[in-house]
């Protein structure tokens, strides 16, 4: 019976080794290339690289403007800059966009930027795009092109929002010849080009040659995904990554207070929305409402659920928008009123549902939030459901729901969050009219008129905004040129450099 | 001999046609669909209804399961319609990560077990016996991802000496990928280690009492003699089964593990599949899972007359 302990002496054998081996291959090389490469951790990970038929965060956030670029780009103050365009005029009756396209312009795949490709791209967009963002080019009426570097669009009415949503995905410029597979080839003007891509893991960006503006520092860029917080703290810290783009677990951040890493805390598109179901149920009251955003101490919620990190904002603005207002002390913390209101509207004790997607900050804050309406005699069932699929289907597609709490990160979004159809239920009657007035007016027309409708819809009291969802970057401290604001559906990587 | 093998095929077969209609009607009850969730927070529900006819998810229910059933058996899970790529070739790579992880733990576990449960059990009387014992009762209360996150803090943030996540193909640089497998299979093999430990501790005492080995003691060997020429390859079969059944359970178990070392495993592919509502990808990763635990038991089920002759003539 030799057979068992031969057996056990090849296994044991095999196991050292394999660790011996290991050890001796040694863990990555820090410092290796560090000049001419970055590594930068993700949460959210693109399914493809298709954004014209799938939507959500993670596309546009690798693609625009380091891949794709549009005809101009919104700055971190929220002003709107030439890109392919190097200039516009606007015609008298504000219908008409005349674009003056920059010369010598190439695409990654070696062509030409022409007027056709901008012709061909915004067409596109209202014939064969699946997002539902297409709808912001559903305004345009006409595209002509005079010559190769001219772009006329012609709108079915004078449109504010229009330039702005120019400056989002919809604004994509592809080639003509650069459509055929879009989930896995993504070709475009920008900076860098797409070099691999395994779904999943990461993107690799190679900064290509030929690009129209200043060439980027960092010549290889790769974006890495980690569903784990943790995870990715813990490969800053081992050197294996270089930048956390947007961390996803605050409490978190401590650990980097030192001075070999940077934080960087700025604002982003991001409103945490505790929304309720302005139709039908218990929020359908207006006094219902009411006595929930009196009864919520925001600054106790954003303390405890995001570390202190992020904004109070009160309405469904960021500070960057240009039509923003401080309307924080529209709706005090004050239990004492909201308590009499739950009086007032007799739902004291009656329980009702709140949706909560299984999402890290939605999670945290629905159990403060719970704890605080508690307080004041209104008794919330908490429902976790899967997101997306699950909070899409019941919530979000069938309304089943009275209270839930999302990041609503489409940069302004409050007409879309707003309207009747959508799963807030909101009454839009009054604001709808304000709308149109806004969008086809002048600029200071525009601006005061997204300032009315904002305050209304918070004196609505249609839905607490709980605060402004923080761009929490942590990086290594000889990483320069991180964008603190997140104003676009962008992270932009060209201005990162090591100093 | 041969009539064994042949009955156990024809078993197999059914189970996988059985599976295969369940697989197909759980997807079907699943809340949520893959054009919902491919549209987001901005869908219109006229642009749910046209994309759901695009991805052919309003045809009969039938029509659906033949046209799956009919791809898979030439090979063909079919085309994803959330990645927009083929599902083959993802399954073929991710089943390869997983499978050299969950492998390595296995082979490491049972090379841990094996001889500390066998010497527990020898010297179960002292404090040796009660130290390993003890050790592996709370090898068992830990689960792996903590295992994990422990490795991860000592090894790779304190340490240095491997890295706290990724996947470097073999090809692509050996060093760099047994670097990488080394902890995520160390974390994995401990608890599976710990599990073992105790089922061989106790079928090597079980053995121990049996007349056979009385018998052999009673020829003049030693406890130690008599279990190594007599007892072991009794031992055996109790053991066999447990690590077949930590083979099939680690395959999906690990995903887990998966996740907090960034492994590009068929878990992580199964977790993100069923997160995007992808259900055919969801499908083809199931029943590649069925079809690998059922080899799993096949190959059980054919070890144990190899190990122990009267199950031989008995089948």
């Amino acid at each position: 019976m030799k057979t068992p302990r031969a057996t056990l002496l090849v296994a044991a054998a095999a196991a050292v080794t394999l660790f011996l081996s290991a050890c001796s291959a040694g863990a990555s090389d820090p410092g290796e290339g560090q000049n001419d490469s970055m590594a930068i951790a993700f949460t959210a990970e693109p399914v493809n690289l298709d954004f014209t038929s799938t939507s959500g965060v993670a596309i546009p956030e690798a693609l625009m403007e380091n891949v794709y670029e549009s005809l101009v780009r919104v700055d971190e103050q929220g002003k709107i800059q030439p890109a392919l365009a190097q200039e516009w005029d606007v015609s008298d009756d504000r219908r008409t966009y005349t674009f003056t396209l920059r010369d010598g312009v190439t695409f990654s795949n070696g062509a030409e930027l022409t007027s056709e490709d901008v012709k061909y791209s915004y067409e596109r967009v209202q014939n064969e795009w699946q997002n539902p963002l297409k709808s912001k080019m559903d305004i345009v009426e006409e595209i002509t092109t005079p010559d190769d570097s001219t772009v006329e669009i012609t709108l079915a009415k004078p449109s504010n929002m229009w330039l702005f949503n120019l400056t989002t995905l919809v604004g994509a410029v592809f080639d003509t010849a650069g459509t055929d597979d879009l989930a896995n080839q993504a070709i475009g003007t920008g900076p860098y080009a797409v070099d691999s891509f395994t779904r999943g893991q990461s993107i690799d960006f190679v900064a290509r040659d030929g690009y129209w503006g200043e060439q980027p520092a960092v010549a290889n860029v790769e974006f890495k995904y980690f569903k784990d917080a943790v995870s990715a703290a813990n490969a800053l810290k081992s050197g294996e990554i270089d930048v956390v783009s947007n961390l996803q677990a605050p409490e978190l951040a401590s650990e980097f207070q030192n001075d070999d890493y940077q934080i960087v805390s700025g604002t982003t598109n991001g409103e945490v929305v505790l929304s309720m179901n302005n139709a039908e149920g218990i929020f359908a009251d207006r006094t219902a409402r009411e006595a929930v955003m009196y009864a919520i101490d925001r600054q106790a919620v954003l303390d405890t659920a995001w570390a202190g990190y992020g904004e109070l904002i009160g309405s469904m603005v960021p500070p960057t928008d240009p039509y923003y207002e401080d309307l924080t002390q529209v709706w005090p913390y004050d239990p004492e009123k909201a308590k009499s209101l739950v009086d007032e509207a007799g739902i004291s004790g009656e329980e009702f549902a709140f949706t909560v997607p299984n999402l890290p900050y939605a999670k945290a804050i629905s159990e403060i939030v719970s704890s605080q309406l508690e307080a004041v005699g209104l008794k919330a069932r908490i429902e976790t459901q899967e997101f997306p699929a699950v909070w899409l289907d019941k919530t979000f597609t069938k309304h089943e729901y009275d209270m839930s709490v999302i990041n609503h990160a489409e940069p302004r979004d409050l007409l879309t969050v707003f309207s009747s159809d959508y799963y807030t239920g909101y009454d839009d009657t009054k604001i709808k009219e304000l709308a149109e007035k806004a969008d086809t007016g002048t600029e200071e027309e525009y601006i005061s008129g997204m300032k009315d409708i904002a305050r209304t819809i918070t004196e609505d009291a249609a839905a607490d905004f709980l605060f402004l969802f923080p761009n929490l970057v942590v990086a290594k401290a000889d990483v320069s040129g991180i964008p603190a604001n997140r104003v676009s559906d962008a992270f932009r990587i060209a201005d990162l450099s090591w100093a | 001999m041969l009539a064994y093998i042949l009955g156990r095929f024809v078993q197999f077969l059914l189970s996988l046609f059985v599976a295969s209609v369940i697989v197909f009607a759980l997807m079907s009850v699943l809340p949520g669909n893959a054009a919902q969730v491919a549209l987001g927070t901005n869908a219109t529900p006229e642009a749910v209804a046209a994309l759901e006819a695009r991805y052919g998810l309003d045809e009969p229910p039938i029509v659906r399961y033949l046209d799956w059933v009919g791809g898979m058996v030439q090979g063909d899970f079919g085309t994803s319609y959330v990645t927009g790529t083929q599902i083959t070739p993802v399954i073929v790579d991710s089943v390869q990560v997983t499978a050299i992880i969950v492998v390595t733990a296995i082979v490491l576990a049972v090379a841990i077990a094996v001889p500390l449960g066998t010497f527990a059990a020898l010297e179960q009387r002292n404090w040796v016996g009660a130290t390993i014992s003890a050790l592996s009762q709370i090898g068992i209360a830990i689960p792996n991802f903590l295992a994990a996150i422990l490795l991860v803090m000592v090894f790779s943030l304190t340490l240095g000496w491997f890295p706290s996540q990724g996947w470097t193909a073999p090809i692509e640089g050996f060093g760099d990928f047994l670097a990488g497998l080394v902890l995520p299979v160390v974390a994995l093999a401990l608890v599976q280690a710990a599990i073992l430990t105790r089922y061989v501790r106790s079928a090597v005492l079980d053995v121990m009492r049996e007349d056979f080995i009385r018998t052999a003691r009673a020829k003049g060997l030693t406890r130690t003699r008599a279990l190594f020429a007599h007892g072991l390859r009794n031992a055996a079969i109790p053991v066999i089964t447990v690590a077949g059944v930590q083979l099939a359970t680690l395959l999906v178990g690990a995903v887990v593990i998966e996740q907090i070392f960034v492994l590009p495993g068929i878990g992580s592919e199964l977790v993100r599949a069923v997160a995007n509502r992808d259900l055919l990808t969801v499908q083809g990763i199931v029943m590649v899972l069925i079809v690998l635990v059922l080899i799993i038991n096949f190959i059980v089920d054919l070890l144990y007359p190899v190990v122990d002759p009267r199950l031989r003539n008995a089948a």
